[in-house]
């Protein structure tokens, strides 16, 4: 945590209210976000136990499986939540903008123009929490390699048809979400606690209900009271008015309400067992319990679904950040590639990368870490604060321009010398070369002396005037006038190209010639795809 | 004084630290300390208040009701089935998975099922007897080479800070060449091949627990003292427990066990300094005020025997190192992160806080010196705070506040 949000929190716990973080909103919000609720049993992994989903906060869609353990209540669980997540995925796919980029010829090396297609819109799934991201992530992991009943070799339990198809997109939303900046899998209390600091720790941050409880207490209630009544208070049957959001439920709902009517509804369906020719009564039965189910698991994740659309409404009172489009069409691309990928009937995302893929997933993450930590300074002065205050920007006041020239080449080049005032403590010793943000267009300067009694230093601008004698109007800042210099590049470099598939050092498991059979020969004992994970 | 109980004696120095101990306490049944009780206090060493309550076995949970800051913690039914579901799976079939695993990862001959010896360690004994009974085991398999003893729920003991803590652990293997391998079954996944870093943390935290009382266990058995030095080595039947564990959870999304061995000396040492460290049980006594007690019984008519208020206040008498991380750890959180709120400690922020904010203690002082109030210029922690609060205002286009008006608007 940096200085300065420590201080966000410190004025947080004063004012009894969460303070911002931001001025601006850094993340892309969707015209038309889906909101995803998952529960999952206790204690069970990649057992769901419902979900409550939606692109209508008036209007959420339920999906429950009464007993957790149950593998065809399982499939009727996840066909349906495919059934219902599916078109909504896939429907961003239709409408597509032309790109004009160039490719590089493997052969020759050339470079040629191409066309390509990237769809104009992309979903964007909102969970509350980094638990539910883990959660989607983990269902797309045990769907993906099941086997359907089109297959030719179906196995002992195939799934409904779309539901591999749902792993797929589950397990690259998962994936993406990895990457810095990126909004096509968000966790509420990631966009909330980027944009505010309350007056708790990270810790107590990662609780939705108290998280928000600080953004926006209730009248007549400070943040911390009203933090404390979302994570503890409970009413007369002992239940959390604010459940937890998931994925767990709280263990005493489980024990006191859940278990209890899962136990009711077991007999129900013993109980119709034991008529071979059907009775009328058990079914009602039967009905009657799994209603009172879905009823209790409807009551603790609708105040989780209203929390949501909640902090919805809160980040889009802030402005977008000029980045934004930017960053959301590296989103676009990404969604455009995986429809590409199914359509082209690759096969699914194999349980591990190889070497290259690892390598060049990471190389992406730490250029979007690098990126988005740039433009959020660009975008925001209170992000670019931190870097004023660490010594690696500085922003102040021209006081006096100079008009300069370099005459060492064959024409004069404009080398003005500005002065500005500051009151921050650079790390600018002469020589260093720093960088204008929020110019007219990108412009390099040089420091040329640093006076830090009193508070100025003076740069040479060395480019951004224009190619003639005299600066470009406008191009040089003028007296009065405010600007922020950065001692860092404002582009994010690109990292040295990793090598071919081919070239794959012995290090990271050779050339995938050899890598390649390695994998054939370990998935003939365990292959997940003719040898489909038993669920119970 | 302690007004309310006249009829209690005055005691001095004198009296043993587990009496007075019992007597904190009160006439309700002590809560013994398992592996991941002692795992948590190892996490916090410097909370006196933890380290006392536990070793008086009072509970904490219950405390902490009375205190208005109830616990968050339980366990759902569905995770105790799902974990006792799990365990007899993979003990079932006289425990031919579990020896398979166990052969498998340490790379041991392959078990007969003759070879294998399931001694009975009477579960429905005392914890003193069965803790006897246990160690006597220890001492037949050790005498016994060559052949497998499995050691089906045991019961150790582990001196901390001067009181006794029994320990249960899943399972421990006495394996052909005479070493002893704890095995700590868990129902969380390995998927793909990794699991949770952090329940797998948790796991071998609590393993280390074990792996330290055995060792005491083997030293008391080769009658020698334990070495403190964890680069000892030690010889003959003392060096008998492993550090490695076996980790044992499903496999998948299934109910198939896969194993993994855990190599605990990281965590063995770090328990094992902690466990030093905690302030010893007499020195936390004797700095005890009068008066203090936590006993939770109640009279023959059910009140009470101490009051909320008496209890507050012993809680008080007795200092805790609160951070953040110990809502999810220590029943006493919610009632630590209270006091630690009203006293306007920065370490309710977070433990980091605390080294960014140098000698600032309180929100208060912390804020005095955002606003650039009283400050000594030669405070470098004051003087970047000040900055800091400087650039704050300004990006969000607020008048910066003046030295002294440390109130925001509004308040």
């Amino acid at each position: 945590m940096s200085l300065l949000s420590t201080l966000a929190r410190l004025e947080a716990v004063r004012s009894g209210r969460a303070e911002p973080l931001a001025t601006v909103r850094h993340r892309h919000l969707s015209d038309r976000p889906m909101v995803v609720v998952p529960l999952t049993a206790a204690g069970e992994a990649g057992a769901p136990l419902a979900a409550m989903l939606g692109t209508d906060r008036a209007a959420p869609r339920l999906h429950v499986v009464p007993q957790p353990l149950d593998r065809d209540q399982r499939f009727a669980f996840l066909a349906a939540l495919a059934a219902d997540l599916l078109p909504y995925l896939e429907g961003y796919g239709e409408e597509v903008e032309q790109v004009e980029g160039t490719e590089r010829d493997p052969e020759t090396g050339e470079r040629t123009p191409v066309v390509r297609e990237l769809c104009a819109q992309a979903p964007q799934l909102i969970v509350p929490s980094a638990a539910g991201v883990d959660q989607l992530g983990l269902i797309g992991r045990s769907t993906r390699f099941r086997r359907t009943a089109d297959d030719a070799d179906a196995g002992p339990h195939p799934v409904p048809t779309r539901v591999p198809l749902l792993g797929r997109w589950l397990t690259h939303l998962r994936e993406r979400s990895e990457v810095p900046g990126s909004s096509l899998l968000v966790a509420m209390t990631a966009l909330l606690s980027r944009h505010w600091a309350t007056g708790q720790s990270h810790l107590e941050d990662q609780h939705l209900g108290a998280l928000l409880a600080w953004i926006s207490p209730p009248p007549g209630m400070s943040g911390a009271e009203a933090a404390r009544r979302a994570e503890s208070a409970r009413d007369e049957r002992g239940q959390l008015y604010c459940p937890p959001a998931g994925p767990a439920t709280d263990p005493r709902f489980d024990e006191k309400l859940l278990a209890p009517a899962v136990a009711r509804y077991d007999a129900a369906r013993a109980a119709l067992r034991a008529r071979p020719g059907g009775d009328e009564r058990a079914e009602r039965h039967v009905r009657r319990a799994a209603e009172e189910i879905r009823e209790l698991l409807a009551g603790v994740l609708r105040p989780t679904w209203d929390q949501v659309w909640h902090g919805v409404d809160l980040l889009r009172t802030l402005p977008p950040a000029a980045h934004l489009p930017e960053r959301w069409e590296s989103d676009r691309w990404s969604y455009t590639g995986h429809r590409d990928r199914l359509a082209a009937g690759e096969p699914p995302q194999p349980r591990h990368d190889d070497a290259v893929t690892a390598a060049r997933k990471l190389a992406q993450r730490e250029r979007e870490q690098a990126k988005v930590e740039l433009q959020e300074a660009l975008d925001d002065p209170l992000a670019m604060a931190e870097h004023r205050l660490s010594g690696e920007a500085f922003a102040g006041t021209v006081v006096d321009v100079e008009p300069a020239y370099d005459t060492s080449g064959r024409s004069p080049k404009p080398r003005p010398l500005v002065t500005v005032r500051t009151a921050d403590r650079p790390h600018a010793d002469p020589g260093r070369e720093v960088h204008r943000a929020g110019g007219p267009a990108a412009q390099k300067a040089e420091i040329v002396a640093v006076d830090p009694d009193d508070g100025t230093l003076t740069l040479r601008l060395t480019s951004g005037m224009g190619r003639r004698k005299e600066p470009e109007p406008g191009s040089v800042p003028q007296p009065g006038e405010q600007v922020v210099f950065t001692l860092f590049e404002l582009t994010v470099r690109q990292a040295a190209p990793l090598p071919a598939p081919e070239d794959t050092p012995w290090t990271h498991g050779g050339p995938p010639s050899a890598a390649a059979l390695a994998p054939a020969a370990a998935a003939a004992g365990s292959d997940p795809i003719t040898d489909p994970e038993d669920w119970e | 004084m302690n007004v309310s109980h006249p009829g209690h004696l005055p005691h001095g120095p004198a009296e043993p630290p587990a009496q007075r101990l019992a007597r904190l306490r009160g006439p309700v049944p002590q809560r013994s300390l398992d592996a991941r009780a002692l795992a948590a206090l190892a996490a916090n060493p410097g909370c006196r208040r933890r380290a006392l309550l536990d070793a008086a076995g009072v509970d904490k949970a219950a405390l902490a009701d009375r205190l208005g800051s109830p616990a968050p913690f339980g366990q759902s039914p569905f995770a105790i089935v799902r974990g006792n579901v799990f365990e007899s799976r993979v003990k079932a079939d006289g425990y031919a998975e579990l020896l398979l695993l166990l052969q498998q990862r340490l790379g041991l001959p392959e078990p007969g099922a003759a070879e294998l010896a399931v001694p009975d360690l009477l579960p429905r004994a005392g914890t003193a007897v069965r803790t006897e009974r246990t160690r006597q085991v220890l001492a037949d398999a050790a005498a016994h080479r060559g052949r497998w003893t499995l050691l089906d729920h045991p019961m150790l003991c582990l001196e901390v800070a001067g009181s006794p803590a029994f320990l249960e652990p899943d399972a421990v293997v006495v394996r052909p060449d005479g070493r002893w391998t704890v095995v700590e079954i868990k129902s969380f996944p390995v998927l793909d091949g990794s699991a949770d870093p952090a329940k797998v943390g948790a796991a071998a935290r609590q393993a280390a627990v074990y792996v330290l009382a055995l060792q005491q266990t083997a030293a008391e058995l080769a009658g020698v003292k334990p070495d403190p030095d964890p680069y000892a080595a030690p010889e003959g039947l003392a060096a008998a427990p492993d550090t490695a564990v076996l980790l044992v959870c499903p496999r998948d999304f299934s109910n198939r066990p896969t194993a993994a061995v855990v190599d605990v000396r990281r965590e063995l040492s770090v328990t094992r300094r902690q466990l030093q460290r905690m302030t010893g049980i007499e020195q936390l006594l004797e700095a005890l005020p009068e008066g203090v007690g936590f006993d939770l019984s109640t009279d023959d008519d059910g009140s009470p025997v101490r009051s909320t208020g008496q209890l507050g206040e012993s809680v008080a008498a007795v200092p805790a190192a609160y951070s953040p991380d110990c809502l999810s750890t220590c029943e006493l959180g919610f009632h630590c992160r209270q006091e630690a709120r009203c006293a306007g400690a920065v370490e309710q922020l977070g433990r980091a806080v605390r080294g960014e904010l140098g000698s600032l203690r309180t929100v208060g002082d912390a804020l005095a010196a955002a606003a650039g109030a009283g400050t000594d210029p030669a405070d470098e922690a004051a003087a970047r705070l000040a900055r800091a609060a400087a650039l704050r205002a300004e990006a969000l286009g607020r008048r910066p506040s003046a030295p002294g008006s440390g109130e925001a608007p509004g308040v």
